[in-house]
């Protein structure tokens, strides 16, 4: 007797639903094997990362807190998957939009002060859009393969920022923390939970907006089109080129405004924490919401409260915080694992 | 072409049935090789004939039935195995590295050479087969630097190389000049008078009354008929082969051209490297027209389409549409013109497998009103344009909402022949357009291209078929190495001109 | 002519892990596996090695043990990438992913109690400097010849890696397999049997390099050890143009750029710290488009196995 597969005679909507769910759960039961290995006991844990995320209003702000940025984030690197590129600078991205976003606080103090908020967020769209547009430059006209540079140019944003913040933007009165001088109160985003902003209400209407343009719209088509097969899409009159650009510098603007908003409503200046390893996380958000918008958001709440979860272990069990990011880092396999079957089945063949 | 029938066949396939998910492609087919004769497999694209082959070459498992050679019941089921007991098969697509040498080619795969085989050892038998069945071939070229004939050769010598009797060869001729195949059935017939024997897949009738002694036809994955070749004609290989009587001739209204719609003046064409893919083409095509290119396949024909379609620039020269200078211009601004395409490589260039058959459909039309408006789409508009189009075109699909990767090949054309026709707005070029398709799908295509001829359309047609070109097209302009070799009447030339065209002499002009 | 010495000295000992890893993945890529795991694959490599070598003082056990965790993250990308057509760009990310935080979160739970069981900040043995005698005196020279015992087998290693692959039977058997599967496939070569054992093999030689960070050239274990090298191998193996031998020089260049790195940081010159870290991967970049701009023009022997990253069955057409 042989297991094999055979190709099914048309994708299985059901299972591509199912797969997500299901390897949820299965990262879960690898993560307690992990975890029962480290004499923790699985359930107990879960429980306490449960509640150290959901459990209390304060709970949800943080984890809300956490999402706002993924989700951003999540939609750039979901925008930029829909054409096969494989944008793995969002890390970098992310970084700009916060340094674009700092810069107008910081030094375009001349202006009325209720302009910062609104050009710093544009400033740093525009910055992590850019950063976006460079390898996707030289994918369009070169061909340079991207994964390579996107990746590359995280780290030496990352680097720039660092040098800013412990260098020419270095808060004198710093008590001892590398980062900016603060940004002036009145150009805060404002909150409204907590430490929750309104950058929740900013995603989730840039998440419709996205949904929308790409079911409906004929832009959309194309980006299917360029995503599924760029020859034949060529063929038919899309503009490869200027697809990769433009979907890339709005990709990259998403994730610019992550860190702009970041900065503007939680740091309230270009610190050392800035790097957060979001841009890396988004890319879990992507693949596990299969690159829909609305479902990204969904998929945002729940890495983050992975991430606030694992935070709690830490003080409440002496679990290392990393706890969060082995289950997020366990939840691609059963996923990658599953999608096979949204186009095969099982076939037993007897021999 | 004499042989007595010897006593006992060198192969024998009984009963053999395999199953792919929804058809029955094999069905408990029975066949039998003798040595030294030449069996041509005929029947229809998807009549089981690759199927059957490869299950004798160990690429498929049968669902049931057995093999038996010289006698001995065998079990393949590797292609080493089949190597093991002497069969060899060339594919269609050559099982060959491009990167590699012919050498290393030459020993790939095989389990029993030394752990560092000796190159010169190898060298050595290439060249002693080599001028043994006169196949010309180099130890040291690269396979991407040869032609597609010399590449073929290269596979008949690594059948050789490893001990191969039983020869298999996939739509040999396909590639081939008529000079060319002649040469390839010389080398053939040497190797028959050792006592090897060949097994041709072929879809072209022709060609079993050419090169064959004995023909088996296929039909819908059951074995129709096995017949001497010299007791059959072509008619009657087609009926067996289809079922019914087939039409020659279609039926072609007489030439009335218009006014000039496309004219190429000394197109150059130069690739990345600096190859020259087009050299000094020149030619016209009148409203109501259609201009038939030949050419074995790699002569710079789908260049030519894809100079038209915007996909290729164009170093020199220049193309004019409906007198309007449209030299390198972009693939959307040649849709704008009203230039409709319907590519050789479907699966790649024609449609997005991976998207419904009704978005394939619009994908020509998607821009424009009634589909979009400033560019919003119409979801119900798309839909109703897909049924349209699904019931007048005759496309088998389950749902529009279907992927079109998961159609028949034979539909996944007619949805892009659909597409095309349904936007064309006077200029329309065809490449390869019937290759790999039934006798019954061929004939739609063929109906629908006259139909656009006669709405006077300006027509370029591509095809490897000199039949189907003398059939259908006006003017037959034949390509070989980037150069057109001559331009005649369809109805007055025959295969011999053309063929003579296609080795690359050129036409004197009388 | 002694900082020429001692550059080559501090660049070969940097170069060292970078090399196992290119070998490895060379390989790995070879049989049309992309496997973009190897900054997870290394990280991973170097906490089991330190982890074991602390526990059991054997630094043979340390260095076997990185190879099996590189072996077994490898053979899982392995599982999803040929038997379960997953797209490997995303199961090579997962697997870096995964392997960066889980090796976090190892360092932070397998040390001994009095560390809050961490693994930061211990020391444990390493592997040391075997100097040859005579022949380590002479200049330049020596700087080959104050190694550690990995680096002296790298110096077997790449010519038989060399050699494996352009001149036996089964070294062409795998390149035809990432060149053009449907090919090697057609003359019985098992393409899934070859695509996982060199996976596999891969995976084993990058958790190797990962084991020299820990066990000979930091030493020790902390946070984030690898720091991106991982992402330089992928680099360095289009750099190569998949080729053991070429591989040795952009192990030398950017192990050189890292010992150089330090050296300035240290001496304190006017370019701020950031800038002189950004090298490696400002080069990384630059050097890959020009090698695509370049090889688009000719078909160079830089180019990449053509069948890289792409899945494949006997069913398709």
């Amino acid at each position: 007797m042989r297991i094999g597969l055979a190709k099914r005679e048309t994708r299985s909507q059901k299972i591509s639903a199912l797969v997500p769910i299901i390897s949820f759960l299965v990262s879960l039961i690898l993560g307690g094997i992990v975890l029962a290995f480290s004499k923790a006991n699985p359930l107990n844990t879960y429980i306490y990362m449960f509640r150290g995320a959901f459990g209390s209003w304060m709970a949800f702000s943080e984890t809300l807190v956490k999402a706002i940025p993924l989700m951003l984030t999540g939609l750039g690197v979901s925008l930029a998957f829909r054409i096969r590129f494989w944008n793995i600078g969002a890390e970098g991205q992310y970084v700009w939009g916060a340094i674009g976003t700092a810069w107008i606080m910081l030094y375009w103090q001349f202006l009325p002060v209720q302009m910062l908020l609104p050009l710093g967020l544009l400033v740093g769209m525009a910055a992590g859009a850019i950063w976006a547009g460079i390898p996707a430059v030289m994918k369009a006209v070169w061909k340079v393969d991207e994964t390579l540079t996107t990746l590359m140019l995280n780290y030496v944003a990352i680097l720039f920022a660092e040098y800013l913040y412990y260098g020419p933007w270095r808060d004198p009165k710093g008590y001892g923390f590398p980062g900016s001088e603060p940004f002036p109160r009145e150009a805060w985003l404002p909150r409204f939970l907590g430490r929750a902003h309104w950058g929740l209400f900013i995603a989730i209407v840039i998440a419709i907006i996205l949904f929308f343009f790409l079911a409906r719209t004929k832009w959309g088509l194309e980006i299917q089109m360029i995503g599924k097969n760029p020859n034949a899409a060529r063929s038919l009159g899309v503009n490869i080129k200027w697809g990769i650009i433009l979907v890339l510098l709005l990709s990259g603007a998403l994730s610019g405004l992550a860190g702009g908003i970041e900065v503007a409503a939680i740091a309230h200046r270009l610190q050392k924490g800035i790097i957060s390893g979001y841009g890396y996380t988004a890319i879990i958000i992507a693949w596990m919401s299969q690159l829909n918008p609305i479902a990204a958001l969904f998929v945002a709440i729940l890495m983050a409260g992975l991430l606030v979860g694992g935070d709690q272990l830490q003080m409440m069990i002496g679990l290392p915080a990393a706890m969060g990011l082995v289950i997020q880092g366990l939840l691609l396999f059963p996923l990658l694992a599953g999608t096979i079957f949204t186009e095969y089945k099982i076939r037993i063949k007897k021999t | 072409m004499n042989r007595e029938k010897v006593k006992s066949p060198v192969l024998r396939m009984v009963g053999i049935t395999k199953r792919f998910p929804g058809v029955v492609a094999n069905d408990s087919i029975n066949l039998e090789l003798y040595p030294g004769e030449v069996l041509a497999l005929l029947g229809e694209n998807g009549a089981g004939k690759s199927t059957l082959m490869n299950v004798l070459a160990g690429l498929y498992d049968p669902d049931e039935g057995e093999i038996f050679i010289r006698g001995k019941r065998v079990e393949i089921r590797n292609p080493q195995d089949s190597m093991h007991h002497g069969i060899g098969m060339i594919h269609q697509e050559f099982a060959l590295v491009g990167n590699m040498t012919v050498a290393e080619n030459m020993i790939l795969g095989l389990r029993d050479i030394p752990f560092v085989p000796s190159m010169s050892e190898v060298k050595e038998q290439i060249k002693k087969l080599s001028k043994r069945y006169n196949l010309k071939v180099n130890s040291d070229t690269l396979i991407q630097n040869m032609s597609v004939g010399e590449q073929q050769r290269v596979e008949i010598l690594k059948l050789v190389y490893r001990g191969a009797s039983i020869l298999i060869l996939d739509e040999p001729t396909a590639v081939l000049t008529p000079e060319e195949a002649r040469d390839l059935n010389r080398i053939i017939m040497t190797m028959l008078d050792e006592g090897k024997s060949a097994i041709f897949i072929t879809h072209k009738m022709d060609e079993v009354i050419q090169f064959s002694h004995r023909v088996q036809i296929l039909r819908k994955g059951k074995s129709e008929a096995v017949c001497n070749t010299k007791d059959v004609t072509q008619r009657d290989l087609a009926k067996l082969m289809v079922g019914r009587e087939v039409l020659f001739r279609m039926e072609k209204k007489a030439f009335h051209p218009g006014s000039v719609r496309v004219k190429l003046e000394h197109v150059n064409g130069e690739d990345e490297t600096g190859r020259q893919f087009l050299r000094d083409i020149s030619f016209e095509i009148r409203a109501g027209e259609i201009l038939g290119i030949a050419g074995v396949a790699g002569n710079g024909q789908q260049k030519l389409a894809g100079v038209l379609t915007g996909l290729f620039s164009v170093s020199s020269g220049r193309i004019e549409i409906d007198g309007k200078d449209m030299t390198n211009k972009q693939p959307i601004q040649m849709i704008r013109t009203g230039i409709s395409y319907i590519p050789a490589d479907r699966g790649r260039m024609g449609i997005v497998g991976d998207m419904s058959v009704a978005h394939n459909l619009a994908m020509k039309k998607y821009r424009e009103e009634p589909l979009s408006k400033k560019g919003i789409l119409h979801p119900k508009r798309i839909l109703s344009f897909a049924k349209q189009m699904i019931s007048f075109f005759n496309i088998s699909t389950p749902e529009p909402s279907t992927y079109v990767k998961f159609l028949s090949g034979g539909n996944i054309q007619k949805t892009i022949l659909a597409r095309e026709i349904d936007a064309c707005r006077g200029i329309l070029v065809a490449v390869y357009p019937s290759r790999g398709l039934d006798v019954g799908a061929t004939e739609a295509i063929r109906k629908q291209i006259l139909e656009q001829r006669e709405k006077g359309s300006a027509i370029i047609l591509v095809s490897e078929e000199l039949d189907e070109l003398m059939a259908v097209a006006d003017t037959i302009a034949v390509m070989s190495e980037g150069e057109i070799m001559g331009v005649v009447d369809a109805q007055t030339t025959d295969i011999e001109e053309l063929g003579m065209m296609m080795a690359g002499v050129r036409r004197r002009s009388s | 002519m002694q900082l020429l010495t001692t550059l080559l000295l501090v660049t070969i000992r940097a170069g060292t892990s970078l090399l196992y890893a290119t070998l490895g993945e060379v390989y790995t890529e070879r049989s049309g596996i992309l496997n973009l795991g190897v900054e997870g694959m290394m990280m991973m490599g170097a906490l089991t090695a330190f982890a074991v070598v602390y526990r059991t003082g054997n630094l043979l056990f340390g260095v076997l043990a990185a190879m099996l965790v590189g072996g077994c993250m490898a053979l899982l990308h392995a599982f999803l990438s040929v038997s379960m057509r997953a797209n490997q760009v995303v199961s090579g990310l997962s697997l870096t992913l995964f392997g960066t935080g889980f090796a976090s979160f190892l360092g932070q739970r397998l040390g001994p109690a009095g560390n809050s069981f961490n693994l930061t900040g211990l020391t444990g043995e390493r592997f040391p400097i075997i100097k040859i005698p005579f022949l380590g005196d002479i200049p330049v020279l020596s700087a080959f010849l104050q190694q550690d015992i990995l680096t002296y087998l790298l110096y077997i290693i790449v010519p038989l890696a060399w050699f494996y692959l352009y001149r036996t039977r089964d070294g062409l058997s795998l390149r035809s397999v990432g060149e053009n599967p449907r090919t090697a496939a057609a003359v019985g070569i098992n393409v899934t049997k070859i695509r996982y054992i060199y996976t596999v093999f891969g995976g084993m030689l990058v958790g190797l390099g990962g084991s020299h960070l820990t066990l000979a050239y930091t030493p020790g274990w902390s946070e984030n050890i690898t720091g991106g090298r991982g992402w330089i191998v992928i680099a360095l193996v289009i750099f190569s143009g998949w080729n053991p031998a070429r591989a040795v020089f952009g192990a030398i260049l950017f192990g050189g750029i890292n010992a150089v790195q330090y050296r300035l940081q240290a001496a304190g010159t006017v370019i701020p710290a950031s800038f002189l870290n950004m090298a490696p991967y400002l080069l990384t970049v630059i050097v890959l488009a020009a090698m695509t701009i370049v090889s688009r023009k000719k078909k160079t022997s830089f180019s990449s196995p053509s069948a890289l990253g792409t899945s494949f069955s006997i069913e398709d057409k």
